[in-house]
C-alpha cells in the first residue's frame, strides 16, 4: 500500500517545553527539522500551574537562556506577575519566578517555531520507532506515514498511555482531555526500553467571579521586575501586574477529606503509579501531616484571557462531588464554582538510567530523549533537557562533541546527571539542595558560566557574545580595582561608615575588604570611593558578590578541582565490569546497569564504595599501560 | 580518593612492641612537614635542604614536646615506593610513641592514608609491575575490609549512639533551612538563626569531650580484641578486675550478675589489650540474661583471643562443652581457675575434651597463675599467633580528625551566624559536618537529605 514518505535530518515528537527546546536548537542549527505533536493547539501547553521559575526552576530558566534556548524569553514577554524568591537569602538562592499568561506564553512559543526556518510542525501520534542494528532509522506515525531522520529526540511528556483519574472516574486522556499517546510504549518495550508508570496531579481551576477575594490575603508581583533573558531589556518588561490571593484550609476541609478517603483512587489502589513527594495532593498532605492545622492555598490567575483561577496547594483526585464539597470550606471559596476537576495523571516514561549523560540511549543510537519521559516533573526540567537533548541530536548529526554539563556548571548538569545516575522512584524535581556547588552555579551569574558554550554550538549570536566578554572584562577589572584601592580613616569616611553600622577606620584598608564587612556592600561605599567607574547594575552586582563572599567561593572552587579530576577519568559504555577482580557483587551489577560515562559518575551511584572506586581506578591503569 | 595531591602518612610497620617503627608520609609536602617537626641535635639543620636518600639523626617535637629519637629518611621523586616525595621516620616503637609521632605528623598537614593507598600510589604512579595489579587490587580490598571491620567493630557502642545523634540533629537543620529556601512561600526560617546557634553549642561541646576522649584512646578499643568467656560464676569477672587492678564489674557468688557486656583497656607489658568480660554463658530463662549471652557468643566470634574461665571447683557440664566446641580452632588460653578450691576437673580431662589450646592453672581471687598468664600472651604475641593491626590506630586517628573536621564545621556554621550570614551559608558548613560524621559511621549520605525534607516538611504546589 503507498505512503507518505520524507526525509529529516531529526525528529522531534512532542511539543511540550522538551520538544520545544529540542526543534528549536536543532533548526537554529540548520538541520531539517520535523516536529510532531498531536495536536497543534496544545504547543508548549502549560496543564498545571501558571508560572515559569521557582525556587532552583528559576536557574534552569536562566541557564537555558545563557545556552540559546528560548523559555527565558518566551516568560519574558507573557508574564503577568514577576517576583524574586529569597531576596533576604544569600545570593546563590535568589530565584526568580514568573506568573504566565498560559495562552500567550503557548502562542507565542507556537508563532516562534512557526517562523523559525528548517522546522516543519506536523500533527501526527507517532507509534513506531525505526532502527536498523540498533542505530534510529526514522519514527512511522499511526498514519502510516513514513519519516527518515539520523536522530531522534522523545519528548512525549505525560502523554504516553496517558490516564487521567478523579473519584472512580478514569478517562484513556493525556492532560486538560487531550488525545494520549497509545502506540509507542509497544514500540519502545519491543527494542528493550525499561518502562515505568509515573503519576502526577493538578488541583482544579475555578471561576474567578465566584470568589470572595476579601477574604484573602493579596500577593502582589515585585515593584522592579527582573526579566529571565539576559537579552531581554529590564526597561522594556515594567508593566502593571495581576494580583495572586492566599487562603487557608481548616480543619472542615481536612475533616470532609478523612471522610472520603476511601473513594480516592489514590488509597483505593486504582492508581499504582508513583507520585511526587514535592507536589502531594490535599488528601496526602491531611494524612501525612495529620498535625497541621491548615494548608495554604495560592489562587493564581491563569491569564488575562479567562477568569480561571488555579488552586495552587490542592491537586486532588478526589470524586467531583467531594472536590466541591472541600473546596467551599476554605475562606473566600464558600460559592466557589469549579470551571475544571482536578485529576491525577499517570503515564508511561522511561528509566532514565538508560540514558548517557548526553541524553542518548545507550542501547539505541541517534535516539535521545527529554522532559518528563525521563522521569522529570516541571516545565523548567524539561525544558531544560529537551535544549541538551536537542543540542546533542544536533551534534551527532554534524558529527560535532556532544554537550554535557558537569554538576559544576550548571543546574542543568546536575538534573541530568542525577537522572541518568542515580536511582529514580517518583518523577525528579530540581532542587537547590541537590546542586553541590550552588555558591558557583547563582541565577546572577548563569550566562558568565554558559553564553562562551552556546556561543561555541551555535545557538549564541556573535553580538551576544562580545558583550558577555565585555561584561567579564569590566568585572574582573573593576575587582583588581577595589583589592588595590587602600582608603584611610579620614572624616569623611568613617562618617560614611557608621551611617552603615560600621566600625571606623583607624589605618588603611582596601575597598574590597570594606565590602567584605558583613555590614556593608559595593553600592554602600559609592560615596567614599572617587575613582569608581560608571558601570552597568548587572557588572556592580557580580563585583559584590564575588568580593563579598570570595571565602565560601574559594572553598567550592577548590572542592570543584578535586571534582573535575574525577569526571575527566572516562569510562567506555561498552565496558564490562564483571572482568575487574575484586569489584564487589554489587558494585559490578550496578556498574553493569548504569555504565557511567566517568569515574566520577561512577562514585556517584548507590552501592559503589570508595574502595570499589579505588580499585577501578587501579584496574584502568593496567588497562592503560596493558 | 584522589591521587598525587595531598600527602598522606601512615605507620608502615606491623605495630608491636619491640623494635623500630617507621612511620612514612608521601606527597608533596612530605619533607616540608617532617622539616617543621624535626630538630637536629645542634638544632639548626634544615632538611629541605638535603640530599635525597640521606638519613639524619634528630627529634621529632610538636612545638616545645619532645616526642622522641629518631632517624628521619629523606627520599625524593621519583625514587620512593609511591614516586613521590617520601620521608620515612623510624622511632623508637613502642604503641604510644608511634602513634604520637603519626599524630604530630598529622597536626603538621598530612592526612591519614586511605587503606592501601601507598600501594595504589605506587602502581599508578608507574613504579610497579602490570603483573602486580591483582596484588595491588587485593591490598586495598583487604585493607578496606579491615579497615570498615575495624570501624564498625571498635567504635564503642555508646560512641555510635552519640554520634548518630549528632547526624540526626544536624540532617534536621539542614532540612529546615532547605526546605525553607525551596518553598519560601510555604516555610519561614525567621529567626531561626538564634535557635539553631543554641542547639550547636552543646553539641560541640559533646564532639570536643569525644575528641578528648578519643585522645586517651577511649573511643575505640585499641588493643587485641579479648574476650572472656566461661560458664556463670567461674570467676570471669574476679579475672578482670585483677587484670585492670579495679573493682569494675560486680563479684558476687550469684550465678549471672554480670548482664552487660563490660570492656576495659589493659596493658599487660607491653602489650594493650582490649578485654571484654560477658555475662556467662548458659542455657538461662531469664531474658535479659539471655541477651546477655547472645551478645557474649557475638563478642566471641569478632575476637582475636578469647580467654576460657573453667570453674574447677564443679565438673565439667554441659555448658563447658558447648563452649569448648565453640572456641575449637579459634586463638585461646583456657584457665582452670579457682586453683584455690577443692579441684575436680584436671588438665587432663580438658584435653580429653578436645581443647589443644594454652592450659593454666590459676586462683583470680587470692590473685595466683598471673604472672604465668602474662608469659603466655607475651609469647604468643611474640611468636606472632595473635597481633595487633595497624589499620585499628590509624582507624582511631581518622575517626578523630573526622569529629575534628566536624566541630570546625559546627564553629565555622556559628561564626556565620554571628557575622551576619544568609540561612543558605549556614548549609553549606552543616552538611560538611554531617559528612564527616557518616565517615565514622561508614555511612554515606546519598538522598538523606531529600528523604528528610520531604519526611518532615509539607511542601509543593
Amino acid at each position: 500500500m503507498p505512503f507518505l514518505e520524507e526525509t529529516y535530518d531529526i525528529a522531534v515528537v512532542g511539543a511540550g517545553h522538551a520538544g520545544c527546546e529540542a526543534a528549536l536548537a536543532c533548526a537554529r542549527l540548520g538541520l531539517e527539522t520535523v516536529l510532531f505533536t498531536v495536536s497543534v493547539d496544545s504547543i508548549a501547553l502549560m496543564p498545571c500551574n501558571p508560572n515559569i521559575g521557582g525556587s532552583s526552576k528559576g536557574h534552569l530558566v536562566k541557564e537555558i537562556d545563557a545556552l540559546g534556548g528560548e523559555m527565558g524569553k518566551n516568560i519574558d514577554r507573557t508574564f503577568i506577575q514577576s517576583k524574586m524568591l529569597n531576596k533576604s537569602k544569600g545570593p546563590a538562592v535568589h530565584s526568580l519566578r514568573a506568573q504566565a499568561d498560559k495562552q500567550e506564553y503557548s502562542k507565542r512559543m507556537r508563532m516562534t517555531l512557526e517562523n523559525t526556518e528548517h522546522l516543519t510542525i506536523r500533527q501526527a501520534e507517532v507509534s513506531e520507532l525505526i532502527t536498523e542494528r540498533s542505530v534510529i532509522k526514522g519514527v512511522r506515525t499511526y498514519s502510516g506515514a513514513l519519516y527518515h531522520c539520523q536522530c531522534v529526540v522523545l519528548a512525549t511528556g505525560t502523554y504516553l498511555n496517558a490516564r487521567c483519574i478523579y473519584g472512580d472516574v478514569s478517562n484513556a486522556t493525556g492532560p486538560n482531555g487531550l488525545q494520549a499517546a497509545t502506540h509507542l510504549t509497544d514500540s519502545l518495550k519491543s527494542l528493550g526500553i525499561e518502562m515505568y508508570r509515573f503519576k502526577t496531579g493538578t488541583p482544579a481551576r475555578v471561576d474567578k467571579k465566584s470568589i470572595d477575594f476579601s477574604k484573602m490575603e493579596e500577593q502582589f508581583g515585585d515593584e522592579t521586575i527582573v526579566p529571565f533573558s539576559f537579552t531581554t531589556d529590564p526597561d522594556s518588561i515594567q508593566k502593571e501586574q495581576v494580583s495572586c490571593w492566599l487562603t487557608y484550609t481548616n480543619e472542615k476541609t481536612h475533616q470532609i477529606i478523612r471522610d472520603n478517603l476511601d473513594r480516592s483512587p489514590l488509597f483505593s489502589g486504582m492508581i499504582e503509579g508513583t507520585g511526587p513527594r514535592y507536589c502531594p495532593s490535599i488528601e496526602d498532605k491531611v494524612v501525612k501531616f495529620a498535625d497541621k492545622d491548615r494548608h495554604q492555598v495560592f489562587i493564581e490567575p491563569e491569564g488575562l484571557y479567562t477568569n480561571e483561577m488555579y488552586l495552587g496547594g490542592m491537586s486532588s483526585s478526589l470524586p467531583e462531588d467531594v472536590q466541591y464539597a472541600m473546596y467551599r470550606t476554605v475562606a473566600g471559596l464558600e460559592n466557589v464554582k469549579i470551571v475544571r476537576n482536578a485529576y491525577a495523571i499517570e503515564y508511561d516514561c522511561i528509566n532514565p538510567n538508560q540514558l548517557k549523560p548526553t541524553l542518548e540511549f545507550k542501547k539505541i543510537q541517534g535516539l535521545y530523549s527529554g522532559g518528563q519521559f525521563n522521569g522529570s516533573s516541571g516545565y523548567e526540567e524539561a525544558a531544560a533537557q529537551g535544549l541538551v537533548a536537542g543540542i546533542n541530536a544536533a551534534m551527532h548529526v554534524l558529527g560535532r562533541e556532544e554537550l554535557v554539563l558537569d554538576r559544576s556548571q550548571a543546574y542543568i548538569g546536575v538534573l541530568i546527571d542525577d537522572l541518568v545516575t542515580k536511582e529514580t522512584h517518583e518523577p525528579y524535581r530540581m532542587m537547590t539542595s541537590r546542586a553541590e556547588y550552588r555558591l558557583i552555579l547563582r541565577q546572577d551569574n548563569a550566562d558568565l558560566r554558559l553564553t562562551e558554550i552556546g556561543y561555541r554550538i551555535g545557538l549564541i549570536e556573535e553580538e551576544r557574545y562580545q558583550k558577555l566578554l565585555y561584561k567579564k572584562e569590566a568585572i574582573q577589572n573593576e575587582i583588581n580595582r577595589l583589592e588595590h584601592t587602600t582608603i584611610g580613616g579620614t572624616k569623611e569616611v568613617n562618617h560614611v561608615l557608621q551611617e552603615h553600622g560600621s566600625t571606623p577606620l583607624k589605618s588603611g584598608i582596601t575597598l574590597a575588604e570594606l565590602i567584605r564587612r558583613p555590614e556593608l556592600c559595593y553600592e554602600d561605599l559609592k560615596e567614599i570611593d572617587e575613582k569608581r567607574p560608571g558601570l552597568s547594575k548587572d557588572v556592580q552586582e557580580q563585583v559584590n558578590i564575588e568580593i563579598k563572599y570570595e571565602g565560601y567561593i574559594k572553598r567550592q572552587m577548590s572542592q570543584v578541582e578535586q571534582f573535575k579530576k574525577m569526571e575527566k577519568k572516562k569510562l567506555a559504555f561498552d565496558f564490562d565490569y564483571s572482568k575487574v577482580p575484586s569489584l564487589r557483587i554489587e558494585a559490578v551489577q550496578k556498574l553493569n546497569q548504569i555504565k557511567p560515562a566517568s569515574i566520577g559518575q561512577a562514585s556517584r551511584i548507590s552501592g559503589v564504595s570508595p574502595a570499589d572506586i579505588s580499585v577501578l581506578l587501579v584496574y584502568l591503569e593496567r588497562e592503560r599501560r596493558g | 580518593m584522589e591521587t598525587g595531591t595531598s600527602t598522606i602518612a601512615a605507620i608502615a610497620t606491623a605495630m608491636n612492641p619491640s623494635g623500630i617503627s617507621i612511620i612514612r608520609i608521601s606527597g608533596p609536602k612530605a619533607w616540608e612537614i617532617v622539616n617543621e617537626i624535626f630538630c637536629s641535635p645542634g638544632g639548626k639543620k634544615n632538611l629541605l635542604a638535603q640530599k635525597s636518600h640521606t638519613i639524619h639523626y634528630g627529634i621529632i617535637r610538636d612545638g616545645e614536646e619532645l616526642i622522641d629519637e629518631v632517624l628521619v629518611m629523606l627520599m625524593k621523586a621519583p625514587r620512593t615506593f609511591t614516586a613521590e616525595d617520601t620521608v620515612e621516620i623510624n622511632c623508637h616503637g613502642g604503641v604510644l610513641v608511634t602513634q604520637k609521632v603519626l599524630e604530630t605528623v598529622l597536626k603538621h598537614g598530612a592526612v591519614p592514608a586511605a587503606p592501601g593507598e601507598f600501594t595504589k600510589r605506587a602502581f599508578l604512579n608507574g613504579r610497579m609491575d602490570l603483573s602486580e595489579a591483582e596484588a595491588v587490587i587485593d591490598v586495598i580490598h583487604a585493607k578496606n575490609n579491615f579497615a570498615l571491620k575495624a570501624s564498625m567493630n571498635q567504635l564503642k557502642g555508646a560512641v555510635t549512639e552519640k554520634i548518630k545523634g549528632f547526624r540526626d540533629k544536624i540532617l534536621d537543620a539542614i532540612a529546615f533551612i532547605e526546605a525553607a529556601l525551596d518553598d519560601p512561600e510555604h516555610i519561614s526560617v525567621e529567626g531561626y538563626a538564634e535557635e539553631l546557634n543554641e542547639q550547636l553549642e552543646p553539641m560541640k561541646k559533646e564532639m570536643q569531650r569525644l575528641i578528648r576522649r578519643s585522645e586517651n584512646g577511649k573511643i575505640l578499643s585499641e588493643g587485641i580484641r579479648t574476650v572472656i568467656v566461661g560458664k556463670p560464676n567461674a570467676g570471669k569477672s574476679s579475672l578482670l578486675n585483677v587484670l585492670t587492678g579495679q573493682e569494675r564489674a560486680i563479684v558476687t557468688d550469684i550465678a549471672g550478675t554480670t548482664r552487660d557486656v563490660l570492656e576495659e583497656q589493659v596493658r599487660i607489658g607491653d602489650i594493650g589489650f582490649s578485654i571484654v568480660d560477658t555475662a556467662g554463658i548458659r542455657k538461662t530463662e531469664d531474658i535479659v540474661e539471655k541477651i546477655g549471652v547472645k551478645k557474649a557468643k557475638e563478642e566471641a566470634r569478632e575476637a582475636d583471643l578469647i580467654l576460657y574461665v573453667v570453674d574447677s571447683s564443679v565438673p565439667l557440664d554441659e555448658n563447658d562443652r558447648e563452649i569448648m566446641s565453640f572456641i575449637q580452632g579459634k586463638r585461646a588460653v583456657v584457665l582452670l581457675n579457682k586453683s584455690d578450691l577443692v579441684s575436680c576437673v584436671g588438665i587432663d580431662e580438658l584435653r580429653q575434651a578436645g581443647v589443644t589450646q594454652p592450659i593454666l592453672s590459676i586462683s583470680a581471687r587470692m590473685e595466683e597463675g598471673m604472672e604465668e598468664l602474662e608469659q603466655v600472651l607475651k609469647n604468643m604475641f611474640l611468636e606472632g599467633d595473635i597481633s595487633f593491626n595497624d589499620e585499628v590506630l590509624i582507624t582511631n586517628i581518622r575517626h578523630r580528625q573526622c569529629l575534628e573536621e566536624a566541630q570546625k564545621s559546627l564553629c565555622m556554621v556559628q561564626q556565620s551566624i554571628q557575622d551576619g550570614m544568609p540561612e543558605d551559608f549556614y548549609t553549606i558548613d552543616l552538611m560538611q559536618a554531617y559528612t564527616q560524621l557518616g565517615y565514622i559511621l561508614g555511612e554515606e549520605v546519598e538522598e538523606d537529605l531529600v528523604n528528610r525534607i520531604f519526611e518532615k516538611f509539607c511542601m509543593g504546589k
